[in-house]
């Protein structure tokens, strides 16, 4: 080897070692802490601003937690009551367990949201709000608190755990079971809901299997089914087909342990839920060559989601400039996000449950099995529109105007709509929700960079309509909020 | 082409652009729609009077026949509707009998999203159905608005993308809202960025082009329901025009003591109807307007033990407008043919209802986007 050439290799190593042991400086911590977690603050970004990106990727990784640290509502531990037992009841008991459950969902929320603010690990509830996505099952069909709860302990645990183990434990989920049906599948009349789901939605894909394939998978999983007393999974034999059955191509006296080893065989599984993970790390629209090889990790691992999000967020398409503010904020990013990053920490989280609920995103409720479609469907304009008044009601500081009294008509109409009256609430409690500026700008400090700092704090891109220079900070603050690249992660 | 033609092409082009009316093609009409929501019971709505079984299925809660408004030899209108009489006199009231779908599913949830996307019961659409219209068939340049949806967080039929639509509480409110949104003008190569800017320009070009507070002769009822028909009316009178609007009436999830409950929102249903078609003819544009309902089931046919019904199937919708063909259009299910759950069985798809109301207001037939259902003929022109 000539000296020439031998140093030009050790220069090329060097730069490359030095890439990547360069430290991430403010604007690769920031965008790290925003896509992994829900916002971040000034002293966030600038304590992983100086590691470099391997190792904060990692520390990132290591600190997830599979419990929530803050304790939920106590009534999780009440024993289950069963819905025919509520059925048998007379009017107006029932009507009272109705409002109960529905109350129960408000808490379950709230603690939740509080669980994002607080907890160490915000990837943890990140990946926990994503596999409740993946596995959408709402309240309005399942009704008790403490079945949405146990799914919810459910997904934390194996967040960041494994996908097989969860689609294992999920298809014997009670919540699941009720959400789709299958609580009630008997040979004699099989529900194909839950066959259908596990492979349209949980697995494969759509278009990746036969109608055949569905109505045969469904008597594999009849007999999975709960303790109508204890809300319990319990198998029941007598109502299983144990018949022979022939699902993608496998033929036996399959069960749904079977059925399920089938999909997680199926090399289409990792692509499809990588993709899914793509959309909601990197970029709306994925690269596939990236997704076969990150896909591939993901088989590897035998579905540990750790191996497969460090080779993500280590990615290239993680990094570069064109995916920065790609993605458009979902409700729960954008209020959880605004509280954390500018340190507001309200006692009742009631109004950004309501809030996050209103601009489309109700915890515990999704549209369908199907989940929150996302991305671009989170804005219309009354979206939209609701975002900014949330953001001005916030931001609008404690000297601004009292909101002009409404006239007789619209007060009425706005009262009477339990829509209405949700925003109204939303509205009143959010007046609790004002940023602190005197201690905010202390904390951002008045330097020389002041102004690049905030900048940088607020927007994942730069402003669509630059602010003009020498703002006083609050007034530069309201205006980047206000900008339409505040909706972007 | 020479330049004399060209010119000439031009010349009759701004011609005709001169000669449209000022609410777009001729053949564009307003349709208003307005969702009962929780299932409205279409058997106590319009009532089978000549029917044995109603009565047997219904020991509490069947509306008696000396108080039935007489719609024809076997039929009644629940007293509740009185006011809509005069435009069922006028032959301006379709009643559409019998709309569900195969395989219904009777979770409030899942059968609004059914009628919502107009998709077979075992089938996900993302794009509401009218949604779906105005991308094929975009209102003209000048509207103000594909469609309005008035007072509530859903934007129902009008959800997804591909239309313009916006949702208000009253336009006032809207208009000071919409002082919030920026009027950029660029474009961005970020398509997340873009479609934000897209939806800020929406709201101000809609903002620009309402304008409310329009007074009326005719009254509108008290309550939300009345403050949002006296909304669609002054938006049917705004300048710049809208293709469609949609309100919404809850409450008809009447499980118990269903009687007084479904009685009033009748009342409200009829009175605020009559107090629209008033308004519409007030300002000329009764004779293209269609008003129609829809409700993501009707209920259970036998009554329960709590004085209520649960959620059922088919039901019944009302159409109303200037051209309006009225009278009965579709079946009644029969009562001595209930499904396994004691469910009425439909008779005609929703889909050829909304496929109907499609071609009624907007002269477009769009077979494909409503399963291949035949549209039901609702328009006497």
């Amino acid at each position: 080897m000539t000296p020439v050439l031998g140093a030009a290799i050790a220069a090329l190593v060097l730069a490359s070692g030095l890439a990547r042991a360069a430290p991430l400086g403010e604007d690769g911590a920031r965008h790290l802490l925003v896509r992994t977690g829900f916002g971040a603050t000034a002293g966030e970004i600038a304590r992983l601003a100086p590691v470099e990106r391997v190792a904060a990727v990692d520390a990132i990784l290591e600190a997830a937690g599979t419990r929530a640290s803050i304790a939920p509502p106590a009534w999780v531990d009440d024993p289950y009551v069963p819905f025919y037992k509520v059925a048998a009841l007379p009017a107006e008991a029932r009507m009272a367990e109705q409002r109960r459950n529905t109350e129960r969902a408000f808490e379950l929320r709230e603690w939740w949201l509080r669980e994002m603010l607080a907890t160490a690990s915000p990837l943890t509830e990140r990946m926990t709000l994503f596999w409740h996505n993946h596995f959408a099952t709402g309240q309005q069909k399942v009704r008790s608190g403490q079945l949405l709860y146990r799914q919810n302990v459910l997904l934390r645990r194996e967040a960041l755990g494994n996908f097989g183990a969860l689609l294992r434990e999920v298809s014997r989920d009670p919540a699941m079971l009720i959400y789709l049906d299958n609580a009630g599948s008997r040979r004699q009349a099989p529900n194909e809901n839950f066959a259908r789901e596990v492979m349209e939605l949980f697995t494969l894909g759509e278009g990746r299997y036969t109608e055949r394939d569905i109505q045969e998978a469904a008597r594999a999983f009849t007999g999975w089914s709960i303790d109508r007393d204890t809300g319990e999974y319990r198998y029941r034999p007598f109502i299983h087909d144990g018949g022979v059955k022939t699902v993608l191509g496998r033929t036996g006296r399959l069960g749904g342990e079977e059925v399920l080893e089938i999909l997680l065989a199926r090399p289409e599984t990792a692509a499809f839920v990588t993709r899914k993970l793509w959309r909601e790390f990197v970029s709306p629209s994925p690269d596939e060559r990236e997704v076969d090889r990150l896909a591939g990790i993901f088989r590897d691992a035998r579905y540990a989601v750790k191996p497969l999000l460090r080779a993500m967020f280590l990615s290239e398409a993680f990094w570069s400039g064109e995916n920065r503010g790609a993605l458009i904020k979902s409700p729960v990013d954008l209020v959880v996000g605004t509280l954390h990053t500018f340190g507001i920490r309200p006692l009742d989280l009631r109004p950004a449950v309501t809030a996050s609920a209103l601009l489309g995103q109700n915890l515990f409720a999704p549209p369908n099995v199907k989940g929150w479609p996302g991305g671009e469907a989170w804005i219309n304009s009354a979206t939209l529109l609701g975002r900014k008044q949330l953001i001005d009601r916030v931001f609008r500081g404690s000297d601004a105007m009292a909101e002009a009294p409404p006239n007789g008509a619209a007060a009425g109409a706005r009262e009477a709509t339990p829509q209405a009256r949700l925003r109204r609430m939303m509205d009143r409690g959010l007046a609790t929700y004002a940023l602190d500026w005197d201690r905010f700008t202390r904390e951002m400090g008045d330097g020389p960079g002041r102004a690049e700092g905030l900048v940088r704090l607020v927007l994942a891109v730069p402003p669509v309509e630059p602010p003009a220079k020498g703002l006083p900070g609050p007034e530069l603050v309201r205006q980047l909020v206000a900008d339409p690249a505040f909706q972007l992660r | 082409m020479d330049r004399r033609q060209f010119l000439a092409g031009i010349a009759t082009s701004s011609l005709a652009a001169l000669a449209l009316p000022a609410r777009g093609e001729a053949t564009r009409k307003l349709l208003i729609l307005v969702e009962l929501k929780g299932g409205n019971d279409g058997l106590n709505t319009v009532v089978p009077l000549a029917d044995p079984a109603y009565r047997r299925l219904r020991p509490r809660l069947a509306v008696a026949r000396e108080d039935a408004l007489s719609l024809d030899d076997e039929q009644g209108l629940h007293p509740a509707l009185a006011s809509l009489m005069p435009a069922w006199s006028a032959g301006e009231l379709a009643i559409v009998q019998g709309l569900g779908y195969p395989a219904p599913n009777l979770s409030h949830f899942r059968s609004i999203e059914i009628w919502d996307t107009a998709s077979r019961s075992d089938e996900y659409l993302d794009d509401g159905w009218l949604t779906r219209v105005f991308a094929k068939h975009p209102s003209p340049p000048g509207f103000a608005a594909d469609g309005v949806v008035v007072g509530a967080a859903d934007l129902g039929p009008l959800a997804g993308t591909g239309a313009r639509t916006i949702a208000l509480a009253n336009p006032e409110q809207f208009l000071r809202n919409a002082k919030l949104a920026r009027s950029t003008a660029g474009t961005a190569a970020n398509p997340s960025l873009a479609h934000i800017l897209r939806v800020e320009r929406e709201i101000q070009r809609s903002a620009d082009r309402l304008h409310p507070g329009r007074d009326f002769a005719a009254a509108f009822p008290a309550g939300p329901f009345g403050a949002a028909i006296r909304t669609a009316a002054q938006l049917a009178a705004n300048r710049e025009g809208i293709s469609a609007i949609r309100l919404t009436l809850g409450g008809f999830d009447t499980h118990a003591n269903q009687a007084g409950t479904h009685a009033a929102l009748l009342r409200q249903l009829g009175e605020g109807l009559a107090s629209l078609r008033a308004a519409l003819k007030e300002i000329g544009r009764w004779t293209d307007t269609i008003v129609a309902t829809y409700s993501e089931f009707g209920r259970r046919a036998q009554e329960n033990q709590s004085g209520g019904t649960d959620h059922g199937t088919a039901s019944v919708q009302f159409v109303m407008g200037g051209q309006v063909r009225g009278g009965m259009a579709g079946k009644a299910p029969m009562l001595d043919r209930l499904d396994a759950g004691g469910n009425l069985v439909f008779t005609t798809d929703f889909r050829a209802y909304f496929g109907g109301l499609v071609a009624a207001a907007y002269g477009k037939s769009m077979g494909e986007a409503f399963g291949g259902n035949v549209p039901l003929g609702l328009s006497r022109t």
